[in-house]
């Protein structure tokens, strides 16, 4: 057997533009690199392992970095020494590594670190069942490492959304200096769609804010600007300064009993995102308008939602969605809005009871249905009409 | 005397507003720090290009006293960490200086993974045996039968032989030292700082206000001292036979060797993956 001596290799493009045929995982891991991360560290966990497979494959060939650490603890504190080396960096995982990462997620959180991380979810708790999908850490999301502060969590529903989301979470990420979350599911991780990657000037790129000033004594690493986000100087330029998962002031000094620094430096770093939050939260609502029913949902369960109300309509239910782009920060006033002008919502949700419980809160008085889903099957939209005819009885 | 002759040779190393540091009166991380910056300043290297990483532990806050780029990570997790840093950016220096319980208790499975992996970092650990920032409990390099807060009957765990454990990981280089032979701990540093591939240092450091009081060598006199008549210095020893005991600290180079470090491979893989240079 002999081996063509004269094969042509294409370039590898960094951009795969054009309309694709891929599965979530894998959009997730070309969106990340459309958006120029260029450093992946992780560890092989179903649902997630084909994201870090194409990463491996796929950074080497445009000058990035992929490399498999020993767990998901040494995952996060890679990606956050990465990012500080001035690269855009990510990890991907699922539940279980997902509590493992909690530890330096907080430290990300404390430094300003801007990365993502992806956790296409699974059946929990523990090991629980890896096949099979799940809506069950979006708490674990927001309330996962110790301490108080705020992150950004988005849920995509699509393979297309896998792309555009994993894109935006790096630019919330980059824009807000905080670890940013794609809550993923095993379904739209693995399931294959059309997907359309967009040309390469179309793609909206965030990167984040450098020190204005040169390199001196006197740099104040976490001094913050209007917005709240301190600009990012990084490691080899000269500004020698020190970061800590400390409290710290803005020099980045350890202020281990002041009650000052540790008020000014939590506050700011939960206010830089509820200021923000307009700019940051995204909803998809569909006839929402004179809806009397509203379901709001997330990621999979929100393709079953929308179809339901699409029979509900084709059936004179006046029915609506609201469709939760963004977890984290919790939509409130988009919650609330819908809320006055129906009769009942309904929330389907792939656990027991999480993100309802968000809803109810910002619904106030109007009447939440829950509907419950474990296991292999998302919710069918047979059962969501079936829930929105009994609430409007 | 003027300004300029009482300015301290290594002041343009440390970050003076920091000083003074937080470790007590006797502690070795003193003489660690000032090694350190000995053997940056005899290899006059560019400050902009070496980053400090430390865990946590009293020697955990040695990142927040050196002028260069540093971080100071959570419990165990410098090494991954800099795993991070090196790999973006290959052009910086990442010395990663902490705690025996950081570096081996929690932070244990990224230590072995980065030496065999040969990841080119400096890993300097000043072992005092104990947690002292947590105030004395026994740790994985606690001594058999010392007393420490939590061995209140004298510590029954066997301890780990550092730098027998380093060289069966697959670091390139290895040595160990007391605080006492700072010569050679600051050649020893120097000659990590220019290898290329997973250094190890493990330095024996003194802990008189807590290791020492509960160990009858309660000034860092003592314990200097203890340091001196129990050292021996024999260099390529097997690193299997070192384990320390009361009488007998071997001290020395263990392992120098040469193997592609994990930056040069995976520069190769780079360049191979992105067609730069192809075989066909």
């Amino acid at each position: 057997m002999t081996v063509a001596a004269s094969v042509v290799h294409e370039k590898p493009k960094v951009i795969r533009s054009g309309r694709r045929f891929m599965s979530g995982d894998i959009a997730c891991a070309e969106g990340a690199l459309a958006v120029g991360c260029r450093f992946f560290a992780g560890y092989p966990i179903t649902p997630a392992t084909e994201i870090a497979e194409h990463m491996s494959r796929r950074l080497p060939e445009i000058d990035g970095s992929y490399i498999q650490m020993e767990d998901e603890i040494a995952s996060m504190a890679a990606v956050i020494g990465a990012s500080y080396a001035g690269v855009k960096s990510m990890t991907a995982t699922s539940g279980p590594g997902f509590s493992l990462m909690q530890e330096n997620i907080g430290l990300a959180v404390m430094t300003e670190t801007p990365c993502v991380i992806v956790n296409v979810m699974r059946g929990g708790p523990s090991t629980g069942q890896p096949t099979m999908p799940g809506q069950q850490d979006v708490m674990q999301a927001r309330w996962g490492s110790h301490g108080d502060y705020e992150i950004i969590a988005l849920a995509p529903s699509s393979v297309q959304e896998m792309f555009d989301l994993t894109v935006e979470a790096f630019n919330l990420a980059e824009t807000y200096r905080v670890p940013t979350f794609v809550l993923a599911d095993e379904i739209v991780g693995h399931m294959w769609e059309r997907v359309t990657i967009p040309d390469p000037e179309t793609i909206k790129i965030v990167n984040r804010k450098k020190p204005k000033e040169n390199p001196s004594s006197n740099f104040a690493p976490f001094k913050p600007e209007a917005d709240l986000v301190p600009p990012m100087a990084i490691y080899g330029q000269g500004y020698h300064f020190h970061a800590t998962g400390l409290t710290h002031d803005e020099r980045g000094y350890p202020r281990t009993e002041s009650v000052e620094a540790q008020t000014k430096l939590v506050q700011r770093l939960c206010n830089k995102i509820r200021m923000n939050r307009d700019k940051i939260i995204r909803v998809q609502q569909e006839m929402i308008e004179d809806a009397e029913v509203a379901v709001i949902a997330y990621g999979i369960a929100a393709r079953a939602a929308l179809s339901a109300v699409r029979k509900a309509r084709a059936a004179g239910i006046k029915a609506g969605l609201l469709r939760l782009v963004t977890l984290w920060p919790f939509p409130d006033e988009h919650v609330g809005r819908v809320a006055k002008n129906v009769k009942a919502i309904i929330v389907p949700e792939m656990n027991c009871g999480q993100i309802v419980r968000e809803v109810e809160r910002a619904a106030k008085e109007t009447p939440v249905t829950f509907l419950s889903k474990l296991g292999e099957e998302p919710h069918k939209p047979e059962e969501i009409l079936d829930a929105m005819r009994e609430a409007l009885k | 005397m003027t300004e300029e002759e009482l300015r301290h040779p290594y002041e343009k190393f440390l970050r003076k507003d920091r000083i003074p540091h937080i470790w007590c009166e006797g502690c070795g991380n003193g003489i660690i720090l000032n090694c350190f910056a000995h053997a940056l300043d005899e290899l006059n290297m560019n400050l902009d290009k070496v980053a400090v990483v430390s865990g946590i532990g009293c020697i955990g806050r040695i990142s927040g006293y050196t002028n260069t780029d540093s971080f100071h990570t959570t419990h165990g997790r410098p090494i991954a960490f800099a795993t991070g840093v090196k790999l973006a950016n290959p052009e910086l220096t990442v010395a990663v200086i902490s705690g025996d319980g950081d570096l081996f208790a929690i932070g244990g499975n990224h230590f072995i993974h980065a030496a065999r992996r040969n990841l080119d970092i400096k890993v300097i650990c000043a072992n005092n045996f104990i947690y002292g920032m947590t105030g004395g409990q026994g740790g994985p390099t606690t001594p058999l039968e010392t007393w420490t807060t939590t061995t209140p009957y004298g510590n029954i765990e066997q301890a780990f032989n550092l730098v027998h454990l380093a060289a069966a990981c697959g670091a390139v280089y290895v040595a160990r030292w007391t605080t006492l032979q700072t010569r050679w701990l600051i050649e020893s540093i120097k000659k990590a700082l220019q290898k290329e591939g997973f250094s190890f240092i493990e330095i024996i450091s003194e802990c008189p206000e807590i290791f020492g009081r509960y160990n009858k060598m309660e000034t860092a006199l003592k314990m200097m001292k203890w340091f001196k008549e129990a050292s021996v210095v024999q260099h390529f020893s097997d690193p299997a036979k070192a384990n320390i005991t009361p009488d007998r600290i071997v001290v020395g180079e263990f392992v120098d060797i040469d193997k592609p470090s994990y930056g040069q491979l995976l520069k190769e893989m780079k360049a191979k993956a992105s067609g730069k240079k192809t075989d066909r």
